[in-house]
């Protein structure tokens, strides 16, 4: 009996560490430990044992089937690490595969920069006011000081519905300023931004409609440098600490004293190249401390009340974030454009 | 507005480099567009003097010059042109020179015979004869050039000798010698066979040995408009070659200066508030200002003395006084018209004026120098010396000195005589009063006119000139005087005629100054600046505001001063706008933010891209024939559109009152890119009649737009269904349109929220897309942006997750085709007796195993209760009750076989 046991144990072990598979196995545990299995043919034939024999034997079988038992354990671990790194091998992909698209939709470039300055002022406590685009000219050019005679109000520059001049397609933001005047209370702080049109024939640079922002503040004790101080920051948020600004004498007509304002070309740092066209600068927008005669006209006493305002193109800005050439194709909305942004 | 540095330095002195010239201007306020340096492109041009010439050994029309250049030898140059003489002065492009277009001269050899450079042309030059009046070539036909059209039948002989008759009186004559004269023109003498002749010419290319035409009654030299003969028959004959220079000049000199070429000439950006600086003298006195330099200006001294008595030779009369606030004029006699002298054409063509003659270029001069527009009218034309500045007769024509005849209205200031208007007041001259060679007494006009009045007269006339340019900005009605005596003494200057004494000179206006009190602490309140009251004084004087105490009157041509902002401007223009500091605001602070408008805009937005729609921006115009194209009907209501005038092009010429077109043609454009797909969307306006006075309402619509492999109906309205989730709109449902003419009447639906009508949205009609020139299958949704707004749905409450487990059950109905999804599922929610959380549709079958105009439909449907686990006794008998509905209510069965 003690040789048997022996030799089911050694021929067992041998079995069981070559075993090939899990199935494999479980035929050797049914084989040696099953109800019908060979140790336990081996265990049943103990009751012919004497009683001295029996504990050791016994103790011997038991053994054995410790033995079996730790090998069909060891063994097992190592299959199903084995099957598993086999599946692992079988279900990799080519991580180089494109992924299965999910296409998400593009802001338009000029929204882009839009959003961009909407925030910036929204973080100084400005609001954004929408108004009309068929705008009566009292607004955009009466109460803003252009009278009657200033050249933008011609036929040939502006787009008129009634012979009379009465009512006509915005041609700046600037109107909002009045009505911003005459609706809200002081002290104010606004950007307007939206569309405006005038009479130019489309080529790469010019558009019968395009879009401006218009901004504007009025509060006692406003002054110029408030306007450099708030444009200069403004213009750091958008370009980028330390961005260099410069402000030149202009003329609006509802603006004085009136100004431009550039900023320093960012590739050539103000030494003249292609991009600022020689001049080192290139210019952002056109700003001021608000004319009297437009406070006056909209009910506030210039000698209480002073205020600023800007007026900027957003196009022109997009374009040059974005390094597009042509305007046309703001307005083409080509997907292959769109798409880039 | 041109200005020549030259001409500047002549009021101030400016010592800056161009760049620095340029930017202290700009910073100053006289923007600085561009500064052309006029020698620019000309580098190693000298005058220089041909010693000698000799004609090439290989070439029948070269000549081989030696040439005095300033350097210690000659040098040699070889040219083709044929109207040099030895002791000429011409221009030299020596070896490794430029000239203008980019022309680099080089030594080389032209048929084996070194040439060290090239002798110039005016054209060369970048010149032309009006700059150089005497320059102007005239050849004579030679017959040693003459080369017959048909070599078989020469008209001329190839063997003509002195004295063979050529035709009539010509002959052919052989040059013997000639000798240049002072005055341009030359001394020769010439064989004719049986005589010798002597005759002066014009000529410039004969030199001894030529062959010549000699007309022996006229005495001349023929040229080619003489023989009538072709220029292929004598090449070389042609009225171009070196320019010989008559200059004060010496061999060696560099040539800039001899052509003032050494110029520099600044283009400004003049804001239409200060026609002031429309003007050298306006300019020099911004330049002094900003500079810092003293300005120089000079009053016309008029010696007079002219014959006649001015109030005898013309009266002016002024009827329209309100147009006319002053009338100046003066007259000159026995003129002398001729070209103006070197410096003045010099500095007219560097500041874009064409030189025409002396009494035309002193008017242009004066004009550039004093800002003031003049006009010169020939005083044979002013019939009855009379002078009336009036409104134009309706229909009223005149010959403009365009030679344009142009008709005139009411609303027209004419210059007229007794009889006929002879000019349009401050616009352009009449063609009937111009100055002539033969004109000899002068009538030079310098009068101040309304702006509005010139400014839409010669916008109706689509004729802006320059002097019109002026008139229409406002012009310093004190600058007509000194304008027209300046004009006068440019006259005696030149030497052109003599000035009659005395100015007629008619005021329609009283001189008001604007006299304002200087209050710095003001203007330091407005700048946000301290400069001192000392400095704000000293930056007005310099801009000649007279200061007294506190009191500034302000300049005659400074119309734009009229408040403290405006003297702050020019205190901050010469403090330097970069010297103001940079603060932040003070004050009270706001809140800033979006609106809740703005809000869901940007939401909108946010949720079609996630959708993975592209924003677009299309125009607000579009072309009434679009309104045909999505096919509304002819008396469509909403075709009613704010119309422009004025449009650009029947495209742009009304606004839209609907967003549909505008995303049709951007989908359609995409197509016809070949684009595979395009999803599209954009928030934007309609505008519609019956706004706040007379205003349009300007409604925003949300309009979705979208064609491509993956796009159908049901695709659109996920994404419908998607923005209307994202806002949380309730009660959202869908209806059938079939009679909206834009959309196909079987794919269409409206979409409601509640009672609220959103929109609607579905496929293009394929008519539509045919007005398009598409077959695309166009899939579009158009959102009432208020609409949306109204829907929004409140801020979510949370509901407690479910705790009891769901029982899920599939069931499929067979009904008739007419049923819809939408109503199946209605019935079904009413059937279920409050378990029902979900129903889902899976499947749609028709077919095998189903009638002909049946389907079957499929829902999963999941059943809970919230306060236990249901059975599955439970979650049938509701499914049963559904299931009684359905065949109650639609005629829907179970599916059999399931």
């Amino acid at each position: 009996m003690k040789e048997q046991l022996a030799k089911i144990r050694s021929e067992a072990l041998a079995a069981m560490e070559t075993a090939q598979s899990a199935a494999e196995l479980e035929t050797l545990r049914v084989q040696y430990l099953g109800k019908k299995g060979e140790l336990t043919a081996v265990l049943k034939q103990m009751g012919r044992l004497s009683p001295e024999e029996r504990p050791a034997m016994g103790q011997l079988a038991n053994e054995v089937r410790a033995a079996l038992e730790a090998a069909l354990e060891t063994t097992g671990k190592k299959l199903e690490a084995a099957a598993l790194e086999a599946r692992m091998k079988a279900e990799a992909v080519d991580v180089t595969i494109p992924g299965k698209p999910h296409k998400i939709g593009h802001k338009h470039p000029m929204y882009i920069a839009l959003d961009e300055i909407k925030d910036i002022f929204i973080g100084m406590g400005f609001t954004v006011l929408d108004g009309p685009e068929v705008e009566l000219a009292t607004y955009n050019f009466d109460k803003l000081n252009a009278e009657e005679g200033h050249p933008s109000r011609d036929w040939s520059d502006t787009f008129y519905f009634d012979q009379d001049s009465r009512v006509m397609l915005r041609s700046q933001t600037s109107p909002m300023q009045v009505r911003a005047m005459e609706t809200m209370e002081l002290p104010i702080r606004i950007i307007a931004p939206g569309r405006v049109y005038r009479k130019d024939e489309v080529d790469a640079t010019h558009s019968p409609m395009f879009h401006q922002v218009e901004g504007m503040v009025i509060d006692k004790g406003i002054t110029m440098a408030d306007l450099k101080g708030t444009l200069n920051t403004v213009m750091e948020q958008l370009y980028g600490k330390g961005t260099v600004t410069r402000f030149r004498p202009h003329h609006f007509p509802f603006t004085e004293p009136s100004c431009e304002m550039d900023v320093q070309c960012h590739k050539c740092g103000g030494k003249g190249c292609p991009t600022c066209k020689g001049e080192g600068w290139i210019e952002v927008l056109g700003a001021g401390m608000i004319h009297p005669n437009v406070l006056r006209m909209a009910g506030i006493d210039p000698n209480v009340y002073s205020g600023w305002a800007f007026g900027m193109g957003l196009e022109r800005m997009a374009m040059r974030s974005f390094k597009i050439a042509d305007l046309r194709l703001i307005f083409e909305n080509d997907v292959r454009f769109l798409e880039q942004f | 507005m041109l200005l020549s540095r030259k001409w500047l330095e002549e009021f101030v002195h400016v010592d800056a480099s161009d760049k620095d010239f340029d930017e202290a201007m700009t910073l100053s306020g006289s923007k600085v567009e561009t500064t052309a340096d006029l020698g620019a492109e000309i580098s190693n041009v000298v005058v220089g003097k041909i010693l000698s010439m000799e004609r090439h050994p290989d070439s029948d029309h070269m000549w081989v010059c030696q040439i005095d250049a300033g350097q210690d030898a000659p040098v040699q140059i070889v040219t083709g042109a044929w109207n040099i003489h030895t002791g000429d002065m011409i221009p030299v492009a020596l070896h490794k020179s430029t000239l203008p277009g980019g022309i680099k001269i080089e030594k080389g050899k032209l048929r084996g015979v070194l040439s060290n450079g090239m002798l110039c042309s005016l054209k060369e030059l970048n010149l032309d004869e009006r700059d150089f009046p005497y320059a102007v070539i005239t050849a004579a036909a030679l017959l040693n050039d003459y080369h017959p059209l048909d070599k078989n039948k020469p008209s001329i002989p190839a063997d003509i000798k002195a004295g063979d008759k050529v035709f009539g009186p010509v002959v052919c004559a052989r040059i013997l010698e000639v000798a240049p004269l002072e005055n341009g023109t030359f001394h020769t003498c010439a064989d004719i066979g049986a005589d010798t002749v002597s005759p002066d010419t014009i000529c410039s290319n004969l030199h001894e040995g030529d062959l010549a035409a000699y007309n022996t009654q006229t005495g001349s030299y023929c040229t080619l408009a003489d023989l009538r003969a072709e220029q292929a028959e004598f090449p070389h004959c042609i009225n171009d070659g070196i320019f010989i220079l008559h200059e004060d000049c010496k061999p060696g000199d560099d040539i800039k200066p001899v052509i003032n070429a050494d110029d520099h000439v600044v283009e400004f950006e003049i804001t239409p508030n200060r026609p002031d600086c429309l003007s050298v003298i306006g300019l020099a006195r911004e330049a002094a200002a900003t500079f810092d330099q003293p300005l120089h200006l000079h009053t016309p001294v008029v010696k007079g003395g002219g014959p006649g008595v001015l109030t005898e030779l013309l009266d002016v009369e002024t009827p329209d006084a309100d147009l006319v606030p002053r009338y100046t004029a003066r007259m000159v006699r026995n003129v002398k018209i001729a070209p103006s002298p070197k410096w003045m054409r010099e500095r007219l063509r560097s500041m874009g004026v064409r030189p025409i003659n002396n009494i035309v270029d002193i008017t242009n001069y004066v004009m550039l120098e004093y800002g003031q527009p003049m006009h010169a009218f020939d005083y044979r034309y002013v019939k009855g010396g009379k002078i009336i500045v009036r409104r134009a007769e309706e229909g009223e024509t005149l010959t403009t000195l365009d030679g344009n005849v142009r008709t005139l209205t009411h609303d027209h200031l004419v210059i007229a005589d007794d009889t006929r208007a002879v000019g349009l007041a401050g616009i352009m001259g009449g063609e009937n009063s111009e100055i002539v060679a033969d004109t000899t007494d002068v009538v030079f006009e310098s009068a101040n006119f309304d702006g509005t009045c010139i400014r839409k007269g010669a916008l109706s006339l689509g004729m802006r000139t320059e002097a019109s340019a002026k008139f229409e900005k406002g012009l310093d009605p004190l600058n007509t005087l000194p304008a027209v005596d300046r004009a006068c003494e440019l006259v005696e200057l030149l030497g052109a005629g003599e000035v009659v004494d005395g100015t007629i000179d008619i005021l329609n206006f009283v001189p008001q100054p604007t006299v304002l009190t200087l209050e710095p602490e003001k203007i330091n309140a407005l700048l946000g600046t301290d400069v001192s009251a000392e400095e704000m004084v000293r930056i007005l004087k310099k801009l000649d505001f007279q200061v007294e105490n506190n009191k500034i009157t302000v300049p005659s041509w400074r119309g734009d001063v009229k408040e403290m902002a405006d003297l702050a401007e020019e205190v901050a223009r010469f403090h330097g706008y970069n010297n103001i500091p940079t603060t932040l605001m003070r004050g009270q602070t706001t809140l800033g933010g979006y609106s809740e408008a703005q809000q869901l805009e940007r939401t909108l937005g946010a949720v079609c891209r996630t959708c993975g729609y592209d924003e677009i921006i299309t125009y607000s115009f579009i072309s009434p024939t679009y309104y045909d194209k999505i096919r509304w009907p002819e008396d469509a209501p909403r075709r009613q559109s704010f119309k422009i005038l004025n449009p650009l092009g029947e495209d742009t010429s009304i606004m839209r009152t609907t967003t549909l077109p505008s995303m049709l043609e951007i989908l359609t454009r995409n197509y016809n890119y070949r684009n595979k797909s395009a999803q599209l969307y954009e928030l934007g306006r309609v505008y519609l009649p019956g706004g706040a006075d007379g205003l349009a309402i300007e409604s925003k619509y949300l309009t979705l737009g979208a064609y491509g492999p993956d796009m159908d109906f049901f695709t659109m309205k996920g994404t419908v269904e998607a923005i209307l989730q994202e806002i949380r709109a309730a009660d959202v449902h869908f209806q059938a349109i079939q009679d909206n003419p834009s959309y196909h009447p079987g794919r269409c639906a409206a979409v409601w929220a509640g009672d609220q009508l959103i929109g609607v949205f579905g496929q293009i009609h394929p008519l539509v897309e045919r007005n398009y020139d598409v077959d695309g299958a166009f899939y579009c949704a158009e959102l009432s942006f208020d609409a949306l707004m109204a829907c929004r749905g409140a801020t979510p409450e949370y509901t407690p997750l479910p705790k009891f487990p769901s029982v899920s059950r599939d069931i499929a109905v067979v009904c008739d085709e007419a049923v819809t999804v939408g109503t199946l599922e209605e019935c079904i929610r009413k059937g279920a007796k409050g378990l029902l959380k979900e129903c889902t549709l899976f499947d749609i079958y028709r077919g095998k195993g189903i009638d002909d105009g049946k389907k079957s439909v499929a829902f999963n449907l999941v059943l809970r209760a919230d306060d236990r686990s249901l059975t599955a006794e439970e979650a049938d008998a509701d499914v049963q009750n559904i299931l009684q509905a359905l065949e109650q209510s639609l005629g829907a069965v179970l599916r059999s076989g399931n």
